[in-house]
């Protein structure tokens, strides 16, 4: 699904945010990203999500080699990613349910169904009466969660998501979270950017861990215990 | 006031752009010049046609009066004259204008007291053609027989009208070419300027999938529907116009002005007007659009 190698990124002519990354993402995997503010950890998901291309080293996506991808068929590949950005990245002057609805009107799905489809979504995320809502009268969770549903609305084959828990309290966070569980086990290969400690160690998946733009691949717990590697303490 | 389409929902929030304010007032005046330009053309394009017509089968001929000159009077001299253009090969009638008649000729110029003037009037012969006439030998004859005699085959008059209509159509297509340049100037500035204010917006539609041509479907869109309201009002200034000249016209008692009307069909050329600068605008939007796009990552 994902293949990093050796892949370095630099905006301009500054020192590398990313450096000699490495790893495979085999599909419908699950992977949360860790590390401190500054790691990289969105520049990271910036590649995957094809907003910018590599400095050097290789990128495999869907397997395609990205160095060869040209710009018109990056819309394609764009619409198998969903994406929950770290700011929601939300259209103000549009309602939850038309920046739910962005994708589908792009796959130029009829009007009809993006109305039932993204009526359901936002009823499942808890924003059932807020449907014609601006994002701006919205509270950042329910802002959040209205980003969460535009990025899983197409049943996207990779789920990218920056913080997606910063601004829900934890029982919505979990609930967040099985939703991304649900999709990773209908085949979607989720990564997710997190800080929170308490989520990571809920849910038993293997962690992409950067720690000053060099990537450290840690398999989940129980794999971990299988053959014997963990240390107690280790993730707190 | 700004000229705000009917909001269809729109990725873009371009409807509250400044560019949006001036883009369906200046559609307006553009289709209004455009229109009143076009109208113009047709105008004296029919009025120089219907001359034309009028005057190319026809010929004139004055007898002029000699008082104190060595020649027969005015009526034998008139006589003269129709005898020889009676006689000679494709002529198809001669007749004397009456009084009254040349009267109503020099009325606009002369007033009412142009029935009874004090000067000695000339004498003029209608004269209606088939076919070509040899304007010299006929000439010729024509002063030989009766002294004082002119010809008028309104050659240098329907040269000058012919010239006069063509330099007016040539400016009506200038004006029509200048608006069409404006247009696609404005359109292009309005649409660049859309492009860098939602750049951002831009960017993120790029990163969930679109399109370029899905972004520019939205510039599409929001410069048609301002264009098309715009030159609606254009359209309806224009009528309003050409209706209010039309109305002078007719209160002027002399018939010295063409007709002001137009045919149905001419109508509805004008009516294309608003569609053509649409259909401008939604390809100049468009070029603009995908050729900006092109340089996005």
């Amino acid at each position: 699904m994902i293949r990093f190698e050796n892949v370095g990124l630099r905006y301009g002519s500054e020192a590398e945010v990313l450096r000699d990354v490495s790893f495979t993402l085999p599909p419908a995997s699950f992977h949360f990203l860790t590390g401190a503010s500054g790691a990289g950890k969105s520049s990271l998901l910036k590649l995957m999500y094809l907003a910018h291309r590599p400095s050097r080293g290789l990128i495999t996506l869907f397997g395609r080699d990205m160095a060869l991808v040209t710009r018109a068929e990056l819309p394609e590949l764009r619409r198998r990613i969903g994406v929950v950005f770290q700011d929601f990245a939300l259209l103000d002057h549009l309602s939850a349910l038309d920046n739910v609805a962005l994708p589908l009107r792009m796959a130029g799905t009829p009007e009809a169904d993006i109305v039932a489809h993204c009526t359901e979504i936002l009823r499942w995320v808890g924003l059932g009466n807020h449907l014609h809502a601006k994002p701006s009268t919205l509270s950042g969770g329910q802002q959040q969660r209205v980003a969460i549903a535009r990025s899983v609305i197409n049943r996207p084959r990779l789920l990218l998501a920056d913080e997606p828990t910063g601004n829900v309290d934890d029982g919505i966070g979990m609930r967040l979270l099985y939703l991304f569980e649900e999709l990773h086990k209908l085949g979607t290969t989720v990564v997710i950017a997190t800080h929170n400690e308490a989520l990571i160690r809920r849910f038993d998946h293997p962690r992409l861990h950067l720690d000053n733009g060099r990537l450290l691949v840690m398999p989940a717990r129980g794999a971990r215990a299988q053959d014997g590697r963990v240390r107690d303490g280790e993730w707190e | 006031m700004a000229l705000r389409p009917v909001r269809p929902r729109s990725d873009l929030p371009l409807a509250v752009d400044p560019s949006s304010r001036f883009l369906g007032w200046i559609t307006a005046l553009m289709v209004f010049l455009a229109a009143l330009a076009l109208a113009g053309a047709m105008v004296v394009s029919d009025m120089a046609r219907r001359w034309d017509n009028g005057l190319a089968g026809g010929l004139t001929v004055q007898v002029a009066p000699m008082p104190g000159a060595p020649v027969p009077p005015l009526d034998e001299r008139v006589e003269a004259a129709l005898t020889v253009l009676r006689a000679s090969p494709g002529i198809r009638s001669a007749t004397v204008l009456s009084g009254g008649e040349i009267a109503r000729l020099l009325e606009p110029w002369l007033g009412p007291g142009a029935a009874d003037p004090l000067l000695p009037m000339p004498r003029l012969i209608d004269v209606t053609t088939e076919g070509p006439v040899d304007v010299a030998a006929l000439t010729l004859r024509l002063t030989s027989a009766a002294p004082g005699a002119t010809l008028d085959d309104h050659a240098v008059w329907l040269a000058d009208l012919r010239s006069f209509a063509g330099a007016v159509r040539l400016a009506a297509l200038g004006v029509v070419l200048l608006v069409g340049a404006a247009a696609v100037t404005t359109v292009v500035f309005a649409v660049r300027t859309g492009l860098a204010i939602h750049r951002p917006v831009v960017e993120l539609l790029h990163l969930m999938g679109a399109t370029d041509r899905y972004v520019s479907r939205q510039f599409e869109r929001h410069v048609v529907g301002l264009s098309l309201r715009g030159g609606a009002v254009g359209l309806l200034l224009a009528g309003g116009t050409l209706f209010g000249l039309h109305r002078a016209s007719q209160g002027l008692r002399a018939s010295l002005l063409p007709s002001l009307s137009l045919e149905p069909w001419q109508w509805a050329a004008l009516l294309l007007v608003p569609g053509a600068v649409a259909l401008l605008a939604l390809v100049t939007t468009r070029w603009t659009v995908l050729r900006t796009l092109e340089s996005m990552p």
